[in-house]
């Protein structure tokens, strides 16, 4: 379907017209918990989800630990602590104390409404992780309870902007009915996760920046997006990024051969320095047996290839890979201006994995627990600053437009339509590889971004894609837009810090303890901006440099 | 990727053409009404997730752990390694293994906070 740029909006384009206060994009744990609170706060509320709302994005497929810390004073600080370091010390003081409050209330809600957490052996009531299939579905029925619609297999494909450039709707496609949707709405939240660039890892392949891309062609930036290397250890032939137990293994070579250094944590590197050129194996041989049952019992998922494939993972050794989750597990995402989770442009707030987790955990997440408490908090606060500003607005009449570019505009001299398929394989070229994107270094980076660039150059000018291969097309663009972010990110950070790397600056460099902002589609740019008081010295006012 | 749909197992209720987060399954003609089962459309869009099995609820499809490459498995070997409804047992959601439901350990394995 054609559209020119900045055409008005007409209701016969779409086959399904719908009017709203609230419109969640994504259906994940921040755009159920952020449909939840808007809906209970009496906003009119729409939830469209690219698959099915209850199983679809990462945490569906996954689960998770939770950052589900007592209102203890000692426990606090030490959580906070602990990830200080790891995290490059970019996180803010006031944003871990607000998410650990506000995930221990979240946490609090899922038990009474019947999340069957598990008790210990005193009988205990034990809060620190969920199951994705059984949280999910817990949610989809909440979210359904809470008054909301949900239109499943219903991804959003641009934004609308009224006169002013505030945000008031998006326009979509229905996938499995046919034709497509717009929805008016008063405020926009963005909790389309993050991008895992479609590399199969658990349960991301619906992951694809979408989100990242609509908020940028509607004016918003984004923070951390250097932050977007997470790579996570999966058997080499399956999806599995599961990464706890493999604290438990030992990492060898083809011949038996121990890794020295290699390990989950703190030595996946090893892993991936070893896996250029050769392959590695792991085993969970440093696990007691008395633990193998309680491990099965926590992460069933965790075994479904093993058993499937006949493969004992205690006993006997399989190949391992390390799969890109790239900003699911990394930390960057759109920048959030204020604790409602507004973003830069009005009417369109953020939450989850598509906002910058910097504030709770700077550079890095990896594994653990901060992730599902950024998205159940930043849902929420997301959720009710969308409310007020839907009430705020009132019914004033607006002329609405289509914001959305690559792929979906006329162009005046319009070149070849994107070739979806070939345009994320070119993507994946440039984010997969561990000696581009793992060991960055600014040769290998500036090289990636002529490429990126000239790509980016030949999206942005295609003709508006088909109906039947617009979606893949969007994510295609949102990849490329994404890659694009990140290693503009990675270039103007000439230092290592959290998750980011720089082979040729490896070393922390107190002098850049400081956010990276970047936004812009047809030119990139990257700014800095100061980092809060480190967290670790908030209180006794010793803020240092580094 | 997923591999199969049992024919004899499957009611044709389209619950895993709904759930499917990557959209791989098409309803045939008769759907629930005539028992038809779906079927595997877009199989390479398969993510290996593993939640249409979660969600059917007649153990009827499986899903190898292969990312990359479908298997070929015939639904016989599926059966007689037992593997039909393997997860939906695990996570507790059949009736005879309800206590599952709770019995999530990760709390024993995670550094004590
Ligand atoms: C293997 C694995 C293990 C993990 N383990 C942990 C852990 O132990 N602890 C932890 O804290 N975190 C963990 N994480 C991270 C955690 O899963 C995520 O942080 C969390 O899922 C983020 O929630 P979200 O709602 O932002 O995104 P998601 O859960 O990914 O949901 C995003 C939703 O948006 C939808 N969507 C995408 N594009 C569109 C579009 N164009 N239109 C409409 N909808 C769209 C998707 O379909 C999806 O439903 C793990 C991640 C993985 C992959
Ligand atoms: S969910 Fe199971 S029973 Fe229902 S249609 Fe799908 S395969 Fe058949
Ligand atoms: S494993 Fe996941 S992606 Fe594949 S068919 Fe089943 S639900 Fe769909």
């Amino acid at each position: 379907m054609a559209n020119v740029p900045g055409a008005p909006v007409s209701s016969s384009a779409a086959s399904l017209d719908l009017e709203t206060d609230v419109l969640i994009l994504g259906g994940g744990p921040a755009g159920t918990w952020a449909a939840i609170a808007a809906a209970t706060a009496g906003a009119r509320t729409i939830l469209a989800d690219k698959g099915f709302c209850g199983t679809s994005g990462a945490t569906a497929a996954s689960g998770t630990t939770l950052w589900y810390i007592d209102p203890d004073p000692a426990k606090r600080a030490a959580a906070k602590a602990s990830r200080e370091g790891l995290g490059g010390h970019l996180a803010d003081h006031g944003w871990m104390d607000r998410v650990l409050d506000r995930t221990h209330a979240a946490v609090g809600q899922l038990a009474d409404w019947g999340y069957p957490f598990p008790r210990d052996a005193d009988g205990r009531e034990r809060r620190v992780s969920v199951q994705g299939p059984e949280y999910m579905r817990l949610m989809r029925r909440r979210v359904k309870q809470a008054g909301v619609t949900i239109l499943d297999h219903c991804p959003a494909l641009e934004l609308l902007v009224d006169d002013g450039g505030a945000v008031a709707g998006a326009v979509g496609l229905q996938r499995q009915k046919g034709g497509r949707w717009t929805v008016r709405a008063k405020a926009v939240v963005i909790a389309t996760g993050g991008c895992a660039f479609l590399s199969k890892a658990l349960g991301c392949n619906v992951l694809t920046g979408d989100g990242l891309l609509m908020a940028a062609e509607a004016g918003a930036d984004l923070s951390g997006m250097e932050f977007s290397n997470a790579y996570a250890i999966a058997p080499a032939f399956g999806s599995v990024t599961k990464t706890l137990l493999y604290q438990w293994a030992s990492f060898t070579r083809a011949d038996g051969e121990p890794i020295p250094g290699a390990a989950s944590k703190g030595g996946r590197s090893v892993i991936a320095r070893v896996l250029t050129t050769e392959p590695v194996y792991a085993r969970l041989d440093r696990a007691e047996p008395e633990l193998w049952a309680a491990m099965r019992q926590a992460q069933p998922n965790f075994f479904l290839p093993f058993d499937r494939v006949g493969v004992d993972p205690f006993t006997q050794r399989f190949p391992v890979t390390l799969r890109l989750e790239g900003t699911v597990r990394g930390t960057g995402g759109l920048r959030l201006v204020d604790g409602t989770c507004a973003t830069a442009v009005p009417g369109l707030f953020a939450a989850g994995d598509a906002a910058t987790r910097e504030s709770i955990c700077g550079g890095f997440t990896g594994g653990g627990s901060h992730n599902a408490a950024w998205a159940m908090s930043t849902g929420h606060w997301a959720g009710l600053g969308a409310a007020d500003h839907a009430r705020a607005l009132g019914n004033g009449i607006r002329t609405l437009r289509r914001a959305g570019g690559a792929g979906l505009q006329d162009r005046p001299r319009g070149g070849a339509a994107i070739d979806a398929g070939g345009l994320t394989r070119a993507v994946q070229a440039e984010v997969f590889p561990y000696d581009i994107n793992y060991f960055r270094t600014e040769e290998g980076l500036t090289g990636s971004l002529a490429r990126l660039d000239r790509l980016w150059a030949d999206a942005a000018g295609a003709m508006p894609a088909s109906a039947d291969t617009v979606l893949r097309v969007r994510e295609a663009a949102a990849m490329l837009a994404t890659a694009r972010w990140m290693y503009r990110s990675a270039l103007a950070r000439t230092e290592s810090r959290g998750m980011h790397r720089r082979i040729d600056h490896a070393a922390l460099d107190p002098a850049q303890r400081h956010l990276l902002t970047v936004g812009g589609l047809d030119e990139v740019h990257v700014s800095t901006r100061p980092a809060p008081v480190r967290a670790d010295r908030a209180e006794t006012g010793r803020e240092l440099a580094a | 990727m997923i591999e199969l749909i049992s024919p004899a197992r499957c009611t044709g209720c389209n619950i895993c053409v709904s759930v499917c987060p990557m959209d791989v399954f098409q309803p045939t003609g008769g759907g629930r009404a005539e028992g038809a089962a779906p079927v595997i459309a877009r199989q390479s869009d398969c993510q290996t997730c593993f939640l249409c099995e979660a969600h059917c609820p007649d153990d009827a499809l499986y899903v190898a752990p292969d990312a990359e490459t479908v298997t070929g498995i015939t639904e016989e070997a599926v059966a007689a390694a037992g593997l039909f409804g393997s997860y939906r047992r695990a996570i507790g959601w059949t009736a005879a293994h309800r206590e599952n439901r709770s019995a999530d350990q990760t709390f024993r394995l995670l550094a004590p906070h």
